[in-house]
């Protein structure tokens, strides 16, 4: 089915295993409740990197202050692009959407009122450069540059195996379908570093399945580095290739799933006391 | 029968009309409107040509409501900025009434950026009432600033001539502003099959997610006020050349309440719904007019009271609309096309 991609969906220059994003203690609060301590981690070029923790431990903060939507109180955010290296801890979410980093929400964030393609299509909104007047006009130049798009927008469209969907309009899809149009609409940045915030929540076992095999598609095929927030102990162990677990704002362990699942701090503080309930344990890996 | 839409290139896909019946329809609606003036009296002139400004205007409004959500109530002070700069400009320094037009548009285009810097902060009502605020600030600087406005006098704007031609009788006018809407139309229409079109909407939608795609709030947000605000000064420059009378009267905040119910009643985020809303809210009173007036004969109770059965029923018919057809009146239209589109077989 799968056809070849003429598209690549990964913009990033580096090499595999090169440096790519460097959280340094980052602090971050709210009023009185102080939502991240002192948190670093460092991201490299194409791989999935996971972050687990129980509700409320700070994951979807991190990913707002990495995408610029929190700007911490404390610390830096540097993101490498090869020959740069830029300081994101203060730039805008537009500015950082176009250095390359792209992502999806814990709660569906999709535009409702848009096809499903208009959605993809308005993923690629960086890559693309129509001026007002020629848009107004919908000049060659410009009509050549949204049937180019379009063609990126319909190699997503198979990836993700939501062809029959194409032309509905979002809000009147069904939730595991909302999620794969919203992978499909970060994936239309052609992202450096993808940030997915909890893709698989709510789905059944079959739409999990799919949604880790797309999720490995996009980062074995094209590369693309995968940051997941995810609370399926299953699929993270399975896919990830690091883990940092964090805990009432503070990271309290991070490294190969077998490392992580062996951190004793780990498995008492994030699988509680219990631990013969422990599903670290359980995947004995 | 044609059960679905299929196509066989991107390019086909991607264009503005599908369908042959589709096409079919324009045909006949363009065949109808060149047709008309030929056929129509005065008075049906200047009802098409107040539709047309008022399509014009309409389409401005819904790029800024419609399509990119934010609500404006400053659509009469936009118009008047129109206006006067197309009358000042013709009076004061003898433009010609299309040079005027245009630096008018481009005028209003710049206050509207203006006056849409708010919305980075404020959003729904918060920002209805700032543009509310923009509304009775232009109509005040219009009526305070004499030397240049005429105050609360109206100004009189020369008769606008092209070779020799009086555009501004009813039937060359009608040419005028039906062309104008066409390519307003057009323009628009193709605006939103881009990625600044897209940007609107998604703002529109879920601004959060637009900006975190890449989308600059700021820019985007002044670009859909300007753009909005060059149609709508369109559309008060050439109310200004057609009535060669200016007053602020004209402009006041009924007009946006009015232009609002347009794109309501019309169909909010569409082309098509902003030029049937202009349709249905210009019409509407000339007909309770006419209705009122035959039955004058018989009931002669009817001319002291009709004003306030003309108030009732405009608030009623919008109140029906809002109740039964929110969508407005395209989405109407849109069902009786896939009615038709699958006929005989709809069910
Ligand atoms: N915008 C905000 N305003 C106030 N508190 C917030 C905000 N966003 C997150 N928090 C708080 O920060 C903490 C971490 O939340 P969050 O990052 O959503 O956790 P997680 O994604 O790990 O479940 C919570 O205590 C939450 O209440
Ligand atoms: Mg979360």
């Amino acid at each position: 089915m799968q056809r070849d991609f003429r598209h690549t969906l990964n913009s990033s220059p580096l090499n595999p295993g090169d440096l790519q994003l460097n959280v340094e203690h980052v602090r971050l609060g709210f009023g009185g409740v102080t939502a991240l301590f002192d948190v670093s981690l460092s991201i490299y070029q194409s791989e999935i990197f996971a972050i687990i923790g129980p509700n409320g431990a700070g994951k979807t903060s991190l990913l707002n202050c990495i995408s610029g939507l929190y700007h911490p109180q404390q610390g830096s955010i540097t993101y490498h692009t090869g020959n740069a290296e830029h300081q994101i801890t203060k730039l805008k979410p537009y500015e950082i959407a176009e250095l390359g980093i792209a992502r999806s929400f814990q709660n569906i964030e999709l535009f409702r009122h848009m096809t499903v393609l208009d959605n993809i299509m308005a993923g690629a909104h960086v890559h693309m450069k129509a001026g007002l007047l020629s848009s107004m006009l919908y000049w060659g130049k410009t009509q050549r540059e949204e049937i180019k798009f379009r063609r990126f927008a319909e190699d997503i469209i198979d990836l993700l195996e939501i062809q029959a969907i194409r032309d509905k309009q979002v809000g009147e899809l069904a939730y595991g379908l909302q999620k794969r149009v919203e992978l499909g609409r970060a994936l239309a940045m052609k992202p450096a570093i993808l940030l997915l915030d909890e893709p698989m929540a709510g789905m059944n076992a079959e739409e999990k399945e799919d949604m880790a095999r797309f999720v490995l598609d996009v980062n074995e095929e094209h590369g693309v580095t995968i940051v997941l927030i995810e609370h399926d102990m299953g699929v993270i162990m399975d896919i990830s290739d690091r883990i940092a677990v964090l805990n009432f704002g503070q990271k309290i362990g991070d490294g190969t799933p077998e490392e992580v699942s062996k951190n004793q701090d780990v498995v008492h503080a994030y699988l509680g006391e219990d631990e013969d309930a422990n599903p670290v344990k359980q995947m004995n890996l | 029968m044609n059960s679905g839409i299929f196509h066989s290139t991107y390019k086909a896909d991607m264009g503005l009309r599908h369908t042959y019946l589709e096409k079919a329809r324009w045909v006949i609606f363009a065949i109808f409107l060149l047709a008309f003036p030929f056929f129509a009296n005065r008075y049906y002139l200047t009802l098409a040509n107040t539709i047309g400004i008022a399509t014009i205007g309409a389409i401005g409004l819904n790029i800024l409501v419609g399509y990119t959500g934010q609500i404006s109530l400053g659509q009469g002070g936009f118009m008047a900025v129109g206006a006067y700069t197309a009358a000042i400009l013709t009076i004061n320094m003898g433009m010609p009434w299309w040079a005027s037009t245009l630096v008018a548009c481009v005028v209003t285009a710049i206050v509207g950026a203006l006056f849409g810097i708010p919305s980075l902060r404020l959003k729904g009502l918060y920002l209805a009432i700032a543009t509310l605020a923009s509304q009775e600030i232009i109509i005040w600087i219009v009526t305070h600033w004499d030397a240049v406005t005429g105050g609360v006098d109206a100004l009189v704007v020369p008769a606008p001539m092209l070779f020799g031609i009086t555009m501004s009788s009813d039937f060359n006018f009608y040419w005028l502003v039906w062309a104008l809407a066409g390519v307003t139309a057009l323009l628009t229409a193709n605006l939103f099959r881009t990625h600044i079109g897209r940007a609107f909407v998604a703002i529109r939608d879920q601004d959060i997610a637009a900006e975190v795609m890449g989308i600059n709030l700021f820019k985007y947000k002044l670009l859909s006020f300007a753009v909005s605000s060059f149609f709508v000064g369109m559309a008060g420059a050439l109310t200004a050349h057609y009535r060669s009378i200016v007053t602020w009267e004209r402009f006041t905040v009924d007009i946006s309440v009015l232009y609002l119910a347009m794109i309501i009643i019309g169909g909010l985020g569409s082309v098509r719904g902003a030029f049937f809303g202009a349709t249905f809210i210009t019409l509407l009173p000339a007909t309770l007019t006419n209705l009122g007036r035959s039955l004058k004969s018989t009931f002669p109770v009817v001319d002291s009271i009709l004003p306030f059965i003309q108030q009732a029923a405009f608030g009623l018919v919008i109140i029906l609309f809002l109740v039964f057809e929110p969508e407005g009146i395209n989405k109407m239209w849109k069902d009786i096309k896939d009615y038709f589109r699958l006929w005989p077989f709809s069910y």
